[in-house]
């Protein structure tokens, strides 16, 4: 399946990665080798094989529905990089 | 006291041969003098880790000292450990002071370990050489030209440097296993679900897993038995018990079925690493044990599932970093996108940027069954190999790594550094446990033997580890770089 | 032509855990900003989610109430996309092995007939935080108190045919979560939202027609206006030869209208996948029968009980088992007072009356059941007239007394029965209204009943309201017709 400048364009995108016209073309290059190497799978007959998610065949364990946490903003905040009246700031959002 | 194992070590303490704080301080001396060259620390903790050791020396005069208090450790960058900064090698988190500490670090710091500092590592831990970090490559102290391997590679070097007698890593693909065999060190990455991942910064997370890398198979005992266990802030650590993993060290191995997965020596494997492999596997017949060649058929199609499922699940795992709540926001965003975009894009290095692509691309509409769906079915079939294999065997064999540690800057191509891990990768995808012991040399620079086991055999493959240490002396070398800054 | 509308919801139930669906935080609504969003909340690096049991025994009992399928698996997925009230980057849900399967609700419309409504599945996911745009020098504030609260997602098929049947259905979905109190159900707070799909297509034809997707429909009210303004404006489109564009819309309760929320429709890609910090959730049969067996008598079956068993007419009997509170509240008042039809009457009447004027809810009600069952059982037995019911209800009401007997003794309201009192009255009315008297005397026959209202109402003011109004009739006729 061969990679085009469009399809990075348009995961930068999705990945929210700032991407200029000079990188675009060397991820092209970089994830077109290993798109190719990542192809070998097709090659392997996988017909009625389930998924696996995960390597151990565990299931979910249960929490007990218990307030555990308590207010930590201060501490939390305190790595952000923009607050206010304990509201963490961005630029505005249009609705 | 740089020479000595962890295990040693613990008994020098117990016996007061020295005390912790003098232990603490020679090898905080040793850091200072030899890291400027290694790079092997993002940050040392030296006024904590005095502080800390001054309280097992207490704690050891009171009569409460645990096996391990007062031993110094490292860890990887990459545990949250609360009020130091937590950087996972990323310019993203430079500036990252955790709020709380990962289980293990919670684990260790109750065990009465001190903490010397946080190891570079390759940026959230993608990569096989630690070139991928933020704060510059580590050199390998057997060869300062060559790099230790990744991505714990500042892990490796400072306990092969006799900085730090044991270090903790991650391995998502082979990151304590391959830096520990390009260092000529021990690592041991458990079982998926032994050690918690609380607190570890993710990568992939189906993949990731803690483990100790240290001088010896006892030592890394030792540090299993701490940081092993259930945690119920991990929806995937297993409930089951720990056994006393030094307890078994000594077992004969009488009778062991050795397998050599037959595509671990094909093309690509330097003949000098496969000569050392060889010599060890002989070691072990010497001890008792039976050798016969296996097959893991789709062996090959490791990478190639790999390098879809570890981006795909480190794309969504690494959206969290979006300038908003922590970590590294750009100057002045003009808007909402340009916050995110330029905030990545700024925060990130390269091979983060490509893994986060490629692992969108691979998700995105029309092409997620091809790779994704495709990749986990393969994976399954990967695991059955394993599986197959230990109904007749009760342990693999076979190098670490295809090569020994090469030059820094020598693998420009991603495609080429990703075949690096062709021994390793397969182990996380199936879960297994695995160990790389040091086997000898090619080069001048250290081979390591690859020990693998079923799920949760991690106290076989100690034992086995530890047989072979008792039978040779690889893991006691030490290279000319420590002794000069004895 | 003739159009069909075709609706089918998307209902949000945000359940009434103590703490959130994957972290130990509060999930208690009106905190300030980002005191109850902990480390898992946050996002922050390295944490993990781990799975609230109540959220899943809830998500059971919802579809063992509308008599679902439950998975014996179901999978965590990973909705992946950026915005900042989402912290992680991606919203922990399930995409294709849902907790709840297929199953079914039945809707009472106004004229008491019913209708099915399926339900294609429901899954847990978790709550985004809220954006506020208020000024803060032209930037957004981000509060994430609500991020990781729990989340039940309904989705119907689209089976609802008017926008009567769509407010039908999610006053019966809002009912069946607040009666497993599985939810407070509170829509002002937030605590149940809806989006709605419609689509028109020409009567008789089996394709749907293209849908528009209207968010956060925020009560019953809203849903019936937004699915009329969205019907009328696809007609009109189609009609004037236009097309419907699939499209998310806003509906905007000041205007009365819905509109595009994007100019440029971006098309989104939310790559799900499992989720890698969590397993998948097994159930067994036990689990299943040990929840099955908890669960409180429904709605639906409620309804049918008050009908068949009490004597309730099908409109009463669906008033009264819409909410869980109602109903309970009217099963102590019958088993007080004894009378079903009474109890309906009073509760629905008086007593939702002076609630809605006092916007109380029935479990704050000042008058307890045991007390009004008592003051309908004064009624039954005669003790006190209608009228005096009243002032004995609005005494209860405002704290004057106890019981009913108290009101009615300190009040001296006892019904005056005694014939011979009452005709005493009657004479002395009789010997006041001279006037009033010769007037029924010289009227047509047919006009003398609308004539004796004049006296019954003297007698009664003459008894201070205690007399026996029928009794007071029939004495009074007696009397002024043996005068003629």
């Amino acid at each position: 399946m061969a990679l085009e400048e469009s399809h990075v364009r348009r995961a930068a995108h999705l990945a929210r990665l700032a991407v200029s016209d000079d990188q675009a073309s060397g991820f092209v290059d970089d994830l077109s080798r290993i798109l190719d190497m990542v192809d070998q799978l097709q090659s392997l007959d996988t017909e009625g094989v389930t998924p696996l998610a995960h390597p151990l065949d565990a299931t979910q364990r249960l929490r007990a529905d218990e307030v555990t946490e308590t207010n930590q903003r201060d501490t939390f905040q305190r790595c952000a990089p923009a607050v206010e009246n304990g509201l963490y700031l961005v630029p505005r959002v249009v609705e | 006291m740089y020479e000595k194992t962890l295990t040693q070590l613990a008994a020098a303490l117990k016996s007061g041969e020295f005390s912790s704080r003098e232990l603490t301080a020679h090898y905080l001396q040793r850091i200072e003098k030899a890291d400027g060259q290694l790079n092997s620390f993002i940050s040392v903790t030296a006024e904590q880790a005095l502080q800390q050791a001054e309280i097992a020396d207490k704690a050891r005069a009171a009569g409460n000292a645990g096996r391990l208090a007062g031993i110094p450790l490292a860890l990887k960058d990459i545990f949250c450990t609360q009020g130091v900064k937590t950087s996972c090698g990323s310019k993203m988190l430079d500036n990252f002071i955790a709020p709380y500490s990962a289980t293990v670090v919670e684990k260790l710091n109750a065990a009465g370990t001190i903490s010397l500092g946080k190891t570079n590592m390759d940026e959230f831990a993608m990569g096989s050489s630690n070139e991928n970090s933020y704060y510059g490559p580590v050199k390998n102290p057997w060869d300062l030209t060559a790099v230790p391997g990744g991505s714990s590679g500042g892990s490796a070097a400072a306990v092969a440097a006799g900085l730090v007698p044991a270090a903790m890593g991650t391995d998502t693909g082979g990151s304590i296993r391959q830096p520990a065999a390009f260092c000529g060190i021990t690592g041991l990455k458990p079982t998926y679900g032994r050690v918690s991942r609380f607190g570890i910064i993710a990568y992939a997370s189906s993949l990731d897993q803690a483990g100790p890398m240290a001088r010896s198979a006892e030592d890394c005992a030792h540090l299993l038995g701490v940081i092993a266990g259930h945690d119920g802030r991990d929806s995937t650590s297993v409930a089951r018990g720990v056994p006393d993993y030094v307890e078994g060290l000594n077992a004969p191995l009488s009778g062991l079925k050795i397998g050599l997965p037959k595509e671990y020596f094909g093309d690509g494997l330097d003949p000098e690493v496969e000569k050392a492999v060889r010599e060890a596997v002989k070691v072990y017949e010497s001890l008792g044990a039976t050798v016969r060649e296996v097959s893991l058929p789709h062996t090959h199609y490791a990478i190639p599932a790999y390098y879809v499922i570890a981006p795909a699940e480190a794309s969504s795992n690494l959206s969290r970093y979006d300038g908003v709540r922590f970590g590294y926001r750009c100057d002045n965003p003009s808007d909402l996108i340009d916050l995110y975009t330029r905030s990545r894009a700024e925060g990130f290095g390269e091979e983060v940027k490509r893994r986060i692509l490629i692992g969108t691309h691979t998700l995105s509409e029309g092409f997620f069954d091809a790779y994704y769906t495709k990749a986990q079915q393969v994976r399954r079939l990967i695991r059955q190999d394993f599986l197959d294999a230990f109904e007749d065997v009760d342990v693999l064999m076979g190098p670490a790594s295809p090569t020994p540690a090469f030059d820094l800057g020598a693998k420009k191509d991603p495609v080429s550094m990703y075949l690096q891990d062709i021994y390793t990768i397969a182990v996380n995808l199936a879960g297994i446990p695995g160990i790389s012991v040091p086997a000898g040399f090619a080069g001048g620079r250290p081979v390591g033997l690859q020990i693998l086991g079923t799920h949760f055999a991690e106290a076989q493959l100690l034992n086995v580890a530890h047989q072979f240490q008792q039978a040779t002396d690889w893991h006691l070398q030490r290279p000319a770089f420590a002794e000069e800054y004895a | 032509m003739q159009w069909e509308t075709v609706i089918g919801l998307e209902v949000h139930v945000q359940l009434a855990t103590r703490s959130k669906i994957f972290s130990g935080a509060s999930t208690a609504f009106g905190a300030e900003p980002n005191t109850q969003a902990c480390a898992v909340d946050l996002g922050l690096p390295g944490v993990l989610p781990v799975l609230n049991e109540q959220a899943v025994a809830m998500a059971v009992q919802f579809g063992l109430a509308v008599h679902a399928d439950i998975a014996e698996v179901s999978v965590f997925d990973r909705k992946n996309y950026f915005y900042p009230d989402l912290p992680k980057g991606y919203q922990t849900s399930q995409m294709y092995h849902p907790i709840v399967g297929p199953g079914e609700v039945e809707i009472t419309l106004e004229d008491a007939s019913t209708k099915r409504i399926r339900i294609h599945h429901a899954h847990l996911e978790e709550d985004a935080g809220k954006s506020l745009h208020e000024d803060f020098h032209g930037m957004t504030g981000i509060d994430l108190n609500r991020a990781g609260t729990p989340l039940l997602e309904i989705v119907s098929e689209p089976d609802m045919r008017s926008a009567k049947e769509a407010a039908a259905y999610l006053k019966a979905i809002h009912s069946i979560v607040t009666y497993l109190g599985i939810s407070d159900g509170n829509m002002a707070e937030g605590s149940m939202r809806c989006d709605v799909n419609v689509s028109v297509r020409p009567k008789g034809q089996e394709a749907f027609g293209t849908r528009a997707e209207i968010k956060n429909v925020n009560s019953f009210r809203f849903v019936e206006r937004a699915i009329a303004f969205e019907v009328e404006r696809q007609i009109e489109l189609i009609e004037d030869g236009g097309s419907v564009v699939q499209e998310t819309r806003l509906f905007d309760p000041d205007r009365d209208e819905t509109r595009s929320m994007r100019t440029k429709e971006e098309a989104n890609d939310y790559r799900y996948f499992p989720c890698p910090d969590l397993l998948p959730v097994v159930l067994d049969q036990a689990y299943l029968d040990h929840l099955r067996g908890q669960l409180p008598e429904l709605p639906a079956d409620k309804r049918e009980r008050f009908q068949n068993e009490l004597g309730l007419s099908a409109y009463d009997a669906n008033v009264i088992s819409a909410s869980r509170d109602m109903a309970e509240f009217f099963e102590a008042v019958h088993s007080e007072c004894g009378d079903a039809k009474q109890a309906a009457n009073w509760v629905q009447g008086e007593l939702s009356g002076a609630l809605n004027r006092e916007s109380l809810s029935i479990a704050n009600s000042p008058i307890s059941a045991r007390q009004l069952g008592e003051l309908i059982s004064r009624v039954l037995d005669d003790t006190i007239n209608g009228k005096a019911a009243k002032e004995v209800f609005q005494a209860l009401w405002n704290g004057q007394g106890e019981s009913a007997d108290e009101v009615i003794d300190a009040k001296g309201l006892k019904q005056v029965t005694d014939t011979g009192a009452i005709e005493a009255m009657i004479d002395q009315v009789i010997a006041d209204s001279p006037a009033q008297v010769a007037q029924y005397r010289d009227s047509e026959p047919e006009k003398r009943g609308k004539m004796i209202g004049y006296f019954v109402g003297q007698v009664m003011k003459a008894s201070r309201g205690t007399a026996n109004p029928q009794q007071v009739n029939g004495l009074l006729k007696e009397k002024l017709d043996a005068l003629l």
